[in-house]
C-alpha cells in the first residue's frame, strides 16, 4: 500500500490513507500487547493477580504510531525512481567489510597475542576475549558444514557437548580408573585430542543418516539431534551425573598447577603467585586452538577436498555428474566441523571447571549459526567481526544496568539480552542477508586472483 | 488392556492438540514452503493469552457448566485473535520481506522470531511457570479392574472430551473451509504455482497472510487447551510442543492436512505409550528419535506425495 | 551399415522407465559406437533426457539393461551403478539441460573439481595434502596444466580466474563441456548443448565437438534440437516419440523416414480433420 501511495507525489500526502494505515497499525498493536504486555500476572501473598500496565502499553503504541507516521511523511512518500538508487548498494559494490577483509587478518592476529598486555593483564578484557575467541572458534567450525559445504546444522552444540562431557569424564572418572592420579595434570593435553576424535566420531554416526535429507529438513533433523544429546546428558543420570553436572579439573601449564606454593606455576618460574596467570594460559590456549582451526580449514579450502565442498554447496548434482563422493564429502564436513566443535568443548569444560547440560541448549547452536550467517557463509573474516558484534552486544547488556532509572520497576536489562539476539537475526536477514563479507575468494587461479561477487555464490540446499 | 486403554484415551488427547498445531506447520509448508519455526512460539502466546484472561476474568471450577462453556469460548476467542495477530505481524516483518531472498533466510529469520517471542513474553511475564486451578473437572469412570495393590480405574475426563470434541469441531469447520470456499481453493492454487495464481488475479500475499492466521488460530486453541488439561504454561512451553508437532506434520506428509492430524495423533501415541510402558525421562527423546527416523526412511510422510529428484 | 560388426560403447537393451505410472521410456534399444556422435532426437517430452537420467544412474530404470564397454574389453552395467560411480569409474560425463555449473566458483576451480578424483587420490585423501606432499602439488599442476589446455580449447582461457556464474550463457555451455571433458570421459552425454546458442555459437560448437571426438578417444551421445547441429555432425540418429523410438539410422535415412516427419509435423492429412474436431471441442469444452 505504502508503494503504490509513493507513487503519487513527494509532498502531497494522502492523508486518508495515511491515517487509514496508522489505524490499522493501532489496532494490530494493540492485539499484540493486549493482556501479554498490558497485564502482567504477580504472586501476591493470597493468590496470583493482574497488573495492570496500561502506561507501558500506551508509551510503546505511541512509538511505533510515531515511527510509523515518520516513515510515512519521510521514506515512503519518495518517488518511486529513488527506490532503486537506493537499492543499488548491493551487488556492483563491495562493501566496506569486503575491503578491508582479507588485509586485516594479520592485523587481528597481531593484536590478539599481543592482548594480555595490551589490556594490562585486566581479567575482565581476558574473559571476555577468552569468551569471544572461544564463539570465533565454534563459528569457524560450523562455518565448515554451513558456510563451506552448504549443509544447515541445527545442533552444532551436540559436539561441543560431546567434547566438554570427553574432558570431564575422561578426567574425572577414566582417566584416574585406568591411569591412576599421575596422569591428571597432563588430562588436558591428552584429552584435548581424543575430545576432537570422538566429536568427530559422532558426527559421522549423526552425518550418516542425514545426508540424503535437504534443506530445512536436514536443519530440524539435527536440531533433533542435538536436543536429544542434551536430553540423554540430563536424564543418563549413573553416567553423567545428570543435571547436576561434573565438576573437572583445571588446566596445568605442561604439568605445573597454576597454584600458590611449590611446584606451582608460579613457583617454578619464580615470580609471585597471581591467579590471571592461569586466566592468561587460558586465553593463549584458545587463541592457538582458533588459530589452528582457522590454518586448518583455510588449508583444506584449497585442498580437493574443500573444492568439492564447495562444490557441494553450489550444485550437488553436478558434483555427482563429475564422480564426486557426495556421501563421503558431507560426512567429512560434518566429521571435520565436529572436531573443532569437541576441541573447543573440551577447552571450555575446562575454562568453566564444571559441565552441565544447561550449557548446551538450542539457544547455543542458534547465537553460533547466527555469527556464521552475519560473518558472511563461508567467509572466515567475517565470522571474527560478527563474533565480536554478536559476543560483544551480549556484554553490553550487562553494561546497560545504567539506565535501570529509566526502565519499568523490575525489569533487568541483562533480560532483553536474547530479545536482542532473536531481534538481531531478524533484521540481519532482512538488511543484510549475506553478512559481512559477501565476496568468496577463489581456491586457485592462473593469472589473478579475483573475489566473486557473493550474488552468485549459492547458499547449498541446507 | 484397563491400562493400555487409559493410554489410549491420553494419548488420542495429547495427540490432539499437536494434530491442531501441527496444521499450521503444514500449510505453511504447503503455501510458502518454508517452516514457520515460530509457530511453536504462537502457540505458546496463545497459551499465555488464556491463562492471563482466565486470570483476568476469574475464572474458576466452581462455575456452573453452562458458565465454564461459555467462558471458554471468549478465552478461546482472545486466544486465537491475539495469536493470530502475532502470527500475522511476523509473517509481515520477518517473512514476507524475505520472499525471493536466499533461501536460508526466512528459516534464520524464523529462528530469531522463535527467539523474539520467546523472551518477548519472558520479559513481560517472567519466567516462572503460570499456572491455573482445574476448570473443566470431572468425568466418567469407564472401567474398573481390582487388583492386589488396589483399583485402577480408566478414566475418560470431561478435559479429555473437550479437547478430543472440540478438534474434531474444529477439523470439521476447517475442512470444509478448505475444500469449499473460494479461500482454499486460492491456497490451493498457491501451493501449485505462486506466481501463476497471481497472474489469474489471486491476491497471494492476503492468501498467505490468511493462511499463517488460521493457522495461528487453531494453535492458539491447543495453546488454551494444553494449558487447561496440564494447568500450567510458561514461555518455554512452545520449543518442545513446536518440534513434535512438527514431527507430526512431517510423519502425515508435511503438506497434507489429515496428514498433520493423524500425526499428530501418532505423536500423542507414541509419546504416552513411552512413558507409560518405557521411562517417562525419554519421550522427548522418543518423540524426536521418530522424527529422525521417519524423515530419514519416509520423507514424504504418511499421507504426502512423493518427491522425485529434478536433474 | 558397416557399423554391425564393431563392439559398441554403449548397449542401451529394452530401456523402460516408468513414474507412477507414466511411462517415460518405453523398451527402448540402441548402441552408440566408438569415436562416433550418436544423436537423440524427437520433440519436446519424448524422453530423451530420461534416457540420459538412466545412463547416468540419476534414475534406476524400471526395466532394461545399459552396458558401458571400455576399450580395454571392460563392462559396466550402468543400471546398477550410483551415479558418481558411473562417472568416476565407468567414465561417463555430462552436461546439463539447463547448465550447472559451480556458478559462485571461478571458471578455473569449476575444471580443478571436474578433476576431484585424481586430485584426492594424489592428496592422500587430503591427510598427505594439509602437510604439502611434493606429489599433490606435482598432481595440481598438471590438473591445472588440462584445465588450461581445455580452456584454450573452449576459448575461455581470459576468462579463467572470472566466476563462471558471470559467463554469458554460451560460454558457461561451452565451460560445462570442457568441465565434462576434464574427467577424461569415455561416453561424453551432451543434453542440449546448443539450446541459446546463436547461428555463430552453434557453429563454433560443432567445431568443438568434432574435434573432440577426433582428438579424444570418447564417444559423444547427444540431445539436440537444432537441427543444423543435428544433421552436421551426427553419425547415426536416434528419433523418441512419446518414449518409444520410432527410427533410427544415418542423418539422410532419418530426414526422410516417415514416421520422423509425422512425429515432427503432426499428422497425415487424413487425420487433420480429427485433430480439428477436437480442437474445436475442447475450445467449446473450455468456455462452459
Amino acid at each position: 500500500m505504502a508503494a503504490q501511495d509513493a507513487a503519487s507525489a513527494r509532498t502531497a500526502y494522502d492523508w486518508p490513507a495515511i491515517l487509514k494505515d496508522l489505524a490499522g497499525t493501532a489496532i494490530v498493536s494493540m492485539l499484540l500487547m493486549v493482556p501479554i504486555v498490558s497485564y502482567k500476572s504477580v504472586i501476591t501473598q493470597y493468590s496470583l493477580v493482574l497488573e495492570a500496565r496500561w502506561g507501558t502499553v500506551f508509551i510503546i503504541l505511541g512509538i511505533i504510531l510515531a515511527a510509523r507516521l515518520l516513515m510515512h511523511l519521510f521514506v515512503w512518500n519518495r518517488p518511486p525512481a529513488a527506490l532503486p538508487a537506493a537499492k543499488s548498494s548491493g551487488p556492483a559494490k563491495a562493501s566496506l567489510t569486503d575491503r578491508i577483509g582479507p588485509s586485516v587478518f594479520p592485523v587481528l592476529v597481531a593484536f590478539a597475542i599481543l592482548l594480555p598486555i595490551i589490556s594490562g593483564g585486566d581479567r575482565r578484557t581476558i574473559d571476555l576475549s577468552i569468551y569471544i575467541l572461544t564463539y570465533i572458534m565454534l563459528a569457524w567450525g560450523l562455518n565448515i558444514v554451513v558456510g563451506l559445504a552448504g549443509l544447515l546444522d541445527l545442533g552444532y552444540v551436540a559436539f561441543y557437548a560431546v567434547g566438554a562431557y570427553a574432558y570431564a569424564l575422561l578426567s574425572t572418572i577414566y582417566f584416574p580408573y585406568w591411569f591412576g592420579d599421575g596422569m591428571l595434570p597432563w588430562a588436558f593435553y591428552i584429552t584435548l585430542p581424543l575430545a576432537g576424535l570422538l566429536a568427530a566420531l559422532w558426527g559421522v554416526i549423526l552425518g550418516f543418516p542425514v545426508l540424503r535429507l535437504r534443506g530445512d529438513y536436514l536443519a530440524i533433523v539435527t536440531l533433533a539431534f542435538g536436543e536429544i544429546i542434551r536430553l540423554v546428558l540430563i536424564n543418563w543420570f549413573s553416567f553423567t551425573n545428570g543435571p547436576q553436572g561434573i565438576t573437572v579439573p583445571k588446566a596445568t601449564f605442561f604439568g605445573l598447577p597454576f597454584s600458590a606454593g611449590p611446584g606451582g606455576f608460579a613457583d617454578f618460574f619464580g615470580i609471585e603467585h597471581n591467579r590471571i596467570y592461569y586466566y592468561i594460559f587460558l586465553y593463549y590456549v584458545i587463541l592457538i586452538l582458533a588459530l589452528v582451526t582457522y590454518f586448518v580449514t583455510n588449508r583444506l579450502r584449497r585442498l580437493p577436498i574443500g573444492r568439492a565442498w564447495e562444490a557441494l554447496r553450489e550444485d550437488e548434482i553436478a558434483c555427482r555428474s563429475l564422480g564426486i563422493n557426495t556421501t563421503n564429502t558431507k560426512l567429512t564436513a560434518f566429521a571435520i566441523g565436529a572436531m573443532f566443535g569437541g576441541f573447543a568443548g573440551c577447552f571450555f569444560a575446562t575454562r568453566q571447571g564444571f559441565v552441565s547440560p544447561e550449557s548446551f541448549v538450542f539457544i547455543e547452536s542458534a547465537i553460533i549459526l547466527a555469527i556464521v550467517v552475519l560473518g558472511g557463509l563461508g567467509s572466515q573474516i567475517g565470522i571474527v567481526f560478527a563474533a565480536i558484534a554478536i559476543m560483544g552486544s551480549f556484554e553490553l547488556f550487562r553494561e546497560l544496568t545504567i539506565f535501570q532509572d529509566y526502565l519499568p520497576e523490575g525489569t533487568d536489562p541483562v533480560h532483553f539480552r536474547m530479545l536482542a539476539v532473536g531481534l538481531a537475526m531478524v533484521l540481519m536477514m532482512r538488511f543484510r542477508p549475506r553478512g559481512f563479507v559477501t565476496r568468496r575468494q577463489p581456491t586457485v587461479f592462473l593469472k589473478e586472483r579475483k573475489a566473486v561477487s557473493g550474488d552468485l555464490v549459492k547458499e547449498g540446499h541446507g | 488392556m484397563e491400562y493400555f486403554l487409559q493410554q489410549l484415551i491420553n494419548g488420542i488427547t495429547l495427540g490432539s492438540i499437536y494434530g491442531l498445531i501441527a496444521i499450521g506447520y503444514t500449510m505453511v509448508y504447503g503455501i510458502i514452503g518454508m517452516i514457520n519455526f515460530a509457530h511453536g512460539d504462537v502457540f505458546m502466546v496463545g497459551s499465555v493469552a488464556a491463562f492471563l484472561v482466565i486470570l483476568g476474568i476469574g475464572l474458576t471450577g466452581g462455575s456452573g457448566l453452562l458458565l465454564i462453556l461459555l467462558a471458554l469460548i471468549l478465552v478461546a476467542a482472545v486466544a486465537m485473535i491475539v495469536a493470530s495477530a502475532y502470527n500475522w505481524t511476523i509473517e509481515r516483518l520477518a517473512y514476507k520481506p524475505l520472499r525471493g531472498s536466499f533461501r536460508l533466510a526466512p528459516l534464520i529469520s524464523a529462528i530469531g522470531m522463535s527467539i523474539v517471542l520467546q523472551e518477548f513474553v519472558r520479559v513481560n511475564q517472567e519466567g516462572r511457570p503460570k499456572p491455573v486451578q482445574p476448570i473443566v473437572t470431572g468425568g466418567y469412570e469407564l472401567m474398573t479392574r481390582v487388583t492386589e495393590t488396589g483399583e485402577f480405574i480408566v478414566r475418560l475426563t470431561n478435559m479429555q472430551i473437550l479437547i478430543i470434541v472440540s478438534t474434531l469441531i474444529l477439523m470439521a469447520v476447517f475442512t470444509i473451509l478448505i475444500q469449499k470456499t473460494s479461500l482454499g481453493r486460492a491456497q490451493r492454487a498457491c501451493e501449485q504455482d505462486m506466481k501463476m495464481a497471481s497472474l489469474l488475479g489471486i491476491d497471494v500475499d492476503r492468501t498467505i497472510s490468511i493462511t499463517f492466521i488460521m493457522g495461528a488460530a487453531l494453535a492458539a486453541f491447543a495453546g488454551l487447551m494444553f494449558f487447561l488439561y496440564y494447568g500450567v504454561t510458561d514461555f518455554f512451553v512452545g520449543f518442545l510442543a513446536g518440534i513434535k508437532a512438527f514431527t507430526a506434520a512431517v510423519l502425515g506428509g508435511i503438506g497434507s492436512l489429515p496428514g498433520a492430524m493423524l500425526g499428530g495423533l501418532i505423536i500423542g501415541l507414541i509419546e504416552t505409550m513411552w512413558s507409560a510402558y518405557f521411562t517417562v525421562e525419554y519421550k522427548d527423546v522418543a518423540a524426536f528419535t521418530v522424527l529422525v527416523i521417519v524423515l530419514i526412511f519416509m520423507p514424504q510422510g504418511l499421507l504426502g506425495k512423493p518427491e522425485v529428484e529434478k536433474v | 551399415m558397416a557399423t554391425a560388426s564393431r563392439t559398441p560403447v554403449l548397449s542401451v537393451e529394452h530401456l523402460t522407465m516408468r513414474f507412477g505410472g507414466l511411462t517415460a521410456v518405453s523398451d527402448l534399444s540402441f548402441d552408440a559406437f566408438p569415436r562416433e556422435i550418436t544423436a537423440i532426437i524427437g520433440p519436446n517430452g519424448a524422453g530423451k533426457t530420461t534416457v540420459f537420467n538412466c545412463i547416468t544412474g540419476f534414475y534406476k530404470p524400471t526395466e532394461g539393461r545399459i552396458c558401458l564397454r571400455h576399450s580395454d574389453a571392460k563392462e559396466y552395467l550402468l543400471e546398477r551403478m550410483d551415479d558418481f560411480r558411473i562417472a568416476q569409474n565407468a567414465r561417463v560425463a555430462r552436461t546439463f539441460q539447463n547448465i550447472r555449473l559451480f556458478s559462485g566458483m571461478t571458471v578455473l576451480e569449476n575444471l580443478m573439481v571436474a578433476q576431484h578424483n585424481k586430485l584426492m587420490a594424489a592428496s592422500g585423501y587430503t591427510i598427505a595434502g594439509i602437510f604439502g606432499s611434493g606429489h599433490f602439488r606435482r598432481t595440481e599442476k598438471e590438473a591445472i596444466a588440462l584445465a588450461t589446455a581445455w580452456l584454450e580449447k573452449v576459448k575461455l582461457i581470459d576468462r579463467a580466474d572470472d566466476p563462471a556464474g558471470d559467463l554469458p550463457y554460451g560460454d558457461q555451455r561451452r565451460l560445462e563441456i570442457a568441465r565434462a571433458m576434464c574427467t577424461d570421459p569415455r561416453l561424453l552425454c551432451l543434453d542440449e548443448p546448443a539450446a541459446g546458442l546463436n547461428p555463430r555459437e552453434s557453429e563454433e560448437l560443432n567445431r568443438l565437438l568434432k574435434s573432440i571426438r577426433a582428438e579424444n578417444d570418447v564417444s559423444i551421445l547427444l540431445i539436440e534440437h537444432d537441427m543444423s547441429v543435428v544433421m552436421g555432425i551426427s553419425d547415426p540418429i536416434v528419433v523418441l516419440d512419446y518414449g518409444q523410438k520410432i527410427s533410427d539410422g544415418d542423418p539422410t535415412h532419418v530426414k526422410t523416414d516417415p514416421a520422423v516427419i509425422r512425429a515432427y509435423l503432426g499428422v497425415e492429412d487424413e487425420d487433420e480433420d480429427a485433430l480439428a474436431a477436437k480442437a474445436v471441442s475442447e475450445a467449446v469444452g473450455g468456455k462452459s
